[in-house]
């Protein structure tokens, strides 16, 4: 017994991926009623959809775990990197308001400084120094973009 | 004659000062943000698009273009300069560029580029102009039917021009079409996949999007690896062509031209498209294809000739039928939406002035272009020198500014945090991002025209297939599966789509 098993990895997770969606759009449109083809409901097209979805999905799928598949592995993950960097925008919308943008840019900076492999404290300061000077210039002189520029507490 | 009258309205509007003042910016910020490593020309143009917010919609929309073009050749200086490709239409010109780079060449290079997109520039300016009327006219006689044949077919060449398996490609576009189905149904006024969430009922944002895609999560994959650029560090003296250069780049720029001018203008090419159809045609013609992979003119001349000529004509489909063929496009969709003009065939009849400056402006942009590049070669090489460790941080602040500035809104913020995480799962799993960016902005007009279609056939699918104009659009979109399934032409793509 061989059975079934995953040549390619990457082909595999997307086609899961797929799957995954289809089935969370289709259940959610089971909620709005789907019409006929000639007086479509708001359920319709999404169904229609998630069922193309689905079946590109199992295509993927059973192409992955085909004995002809090319041999592929998932490739290494960054977790580290994506967490800096997704965690820093988080944290600009978050602290947007109550420390205005100076202050925001700053966290944004620094935090998404910590990134890159050769952070340093004095180049990431350095480089905060430097873009929110130009930003206040461009964005909120130049352009006159409606951004709270200080803390909420000093207005 | 019309033409002529409609440049000469075109030139009236694109000639104001303000107006040339707008093309100068937006060329010269979409080169400066379009030469940093890892920006493409949709990075840069969802950066900058806040920018335009302020401005008229003419205006707004010249600058818009200037940027893109601007952006487009940033990405031709760094493929010559540092074997870098900006963006997917300049790989093939890191081949035989880069190797002219490293032999000392790389003004020549850079020279040919900028000679050969000015050239075409101008050509399909024309083209567009030419093409506006006729083409308008044939939309006018598209009902539901027709258009949803059309935006099939555009998908379908979208999904077969993306890198990576088609059935991928084919499932990212249905992806991004589930996805712009969340918001509020136009027919029945309901919620759909909105959560209750108030900001989500006009549906998701485009910029967020492919700002979490193509700005964030890029810059995650970026920060992976850690190999130095390969920058050619001689000072670029000597931009002129020899004799002998002309007499090769010439012929390569015409063909590029005709070619890029073609292909553009096909739902789902553009510029990618143009490109590697040209480098593939001067090496086949040429006298001496030895030469190409080590540094022969032609490979640059051909290329960028095609892919700036595809980049201008694909705003035929989208100007005249209101089809974005390909990303750039679908987010000047998004653009023009902010500033209240919905592309289609009324914008030539009701907004003349707006539609013949923005072309106009276009062949201004591209002098502009020539006259900028050149001498400022070497500003934009030096940028190259910045550390990625600072240049990150400072495309994360303004991507955060730009993404804030939509709706003056937090919530953007987050969409795009998530969209971050998305893309670099996508990137992990190499599925190609694009087919779903333009599944997600053709997704309510393919659904709308769907459903029109079904009332007036009465729910009769065949509908579809027995008139003639939509009949074979979608026969074309099915070849174009058929052509994609047949094993000769499968390698051959891959070989001409691998990065």
């Amino acid at each position: 017994m061989k059975g079934l098993a995953i040549r390619n990895q990457r082909a595999f997770a997307s086609g899961a991926l797929f799957l995954a969606f289809a089935i969370f759009f289709f259940v959610e449109a089971l909620a709005y009623p789907a019409g006929t083809a000639a007086k479509m409901g708001p359920g319709y097209f999404p169904r229609l959809l998630a069922i193309v979805l689905a079946a590109i999905g199992l295509v993927v799928i059973l192409g992955a775990v085909r004995s002809t598949a090319d041999r592929e592995a998932l490739r290494r993950w960054d977790l580290k990197g994506l967490a800096w960097v997704t965690g820093s925008v988080v944290l600009f919308g978050a602290l947007l308001f109550p420390l205005g943008l100076v202050g925001a840019l700053f966290v944004l900076i620094m935090v998404s400084s910590r990134a890159s492999h050769e952070f340093t404290w004095t180049g990431a300061l350095a480089n905060a120094a430097v873009l929110i000077a130009l930003c206040l210039a461009v964005f909120v002189y130049g352009l006159g973009l409606p951004l709270p520029v200080w803390p909420s507490l000093l207005n | 004659m019309d033409l002529f009258h409609n440049l000469a309205i075109g030139f009236a509007t694109a000639a104001q000062p303000a107006n040339l003042l707008y093309a100068f910016v937006g060329c010269l910020l979409g080169t400066l943000i379009g030469v940093l490593p890892g920006l493409g020309p949709l990075a840069t143009i969802a950066m900058l698009l806040p920018i335009t917010y302020a401005l008229p919609p003419d205006a707004a929309l010249i600058m818009l273009a200037g940027i893109y073009y601007g952006a487009q050749y940033g990405g031709s200086t760094t493929a010559i300069v540092v074997n870098l490709p900006g963006e997917s239409s300049s790989v093939v010109t890191t081949i035989d560029g880069y190797q002219m780079a490293k032999q000392g060449r790389a003004g020549v290079a850079l020279a040919t580029a900028a000679i050969g997109s000015f050239f075409a520039g101008c050509v399909a300016t024309l083209a567009l102009a030419a093409l506006a009327g006729p083409l308008t006219a044939t939309a006018l006689l598209f009902g539901p039917k027709e258009f949803f044949a059309l935006m099939i077919l555009g998908l379908i060449l979208a999904s077969v021009l993306s890198s990576g398996p088609f059935i991928e490609g084919i499932g990212m576009v249905v992806l991004g079409m589930l996805l712009s189905l969340v918001g509020t149904d136009l027919n029945s006024g309901s919620q759909r996949f909105a959560f209750g969430v108030p900001q989500l009922f006009d549906g998701l944002d485009f910029v967020p999007l492919a700002m979490g895609i193509f700005g964030f999560a890029e810059i995650v994959k970026n920060l992976e690896q850690d190999d130095k650029l390969s920058l050619v560090t001689q000072k670029i003296t000597n931009l002129f062509p020899t004799r002998d250069d002309f007499r090769r780049m010439v012929p390569a720029m015409l063909r590029g031209t005709a070619l890029g001018t073609l292909l553009g203008v096909l739902p789902g090419g553009g510029a990618v498209l143009s490109s590697f159809a040209s480098y593939t045609l001067e090496k086949k013609l040429s006298r001496r294809p030895e030469e190409f992979g080590k540094g022969a003119i032609e490979g640059v001349a051909g290329p960028e000739s095609a892919n700036n000529a595809g980049a201008q004509t694909s705003f035929i489909p989208l100007l005249t039928l209101g089809v974005p063929s390909n990303v750039v496009m679908a987010l000047m969709v998004g653009a023009m939406n902010i500033h209240n003009i919905h592309p289609g065939p009324e914008v030539m009849t009701k907004n003349p002035t707006l539609f013949w400056g923005l072309i106009v402006s276009m062949w201004v942009g591209n002098l502009m272009l020539l006259i900028l590049n050149l001498p400022l070669v070497g500003l934009w090489v030096k940028l190259l020198t910045i550390p990625y460790r600072y240049l990150f941080p400072a495309i994360m602040v303004f991507c955060s500014i730009g993404v804030y500035s939509i709706n003056s809104g937090t919530f953007e913020v987050y969409e795009a945090a998530l969209f971050c995480v998305f893309g670099y799962v996508l990137i992990k799993l190499q599925l190609p991002a694009a087919p779903l960016l333009l599944g997600l902005v053709l997704g309510p007009a393919i659904e709308e025209n769907f459903r029109r279609a079904m009332v007036l056939s009465r729910g009769d699918v065949t509908a579809l297939f027995t008139s003639p104009l939509s009949a074979s659009l979608l026969a074309a979109a099915a070849i174009a599966i058929l052509l994609i399934m047949l094993p000769t032409i499968r390698a051959r793509r891959e070989e001409a789509l691998q990065e």
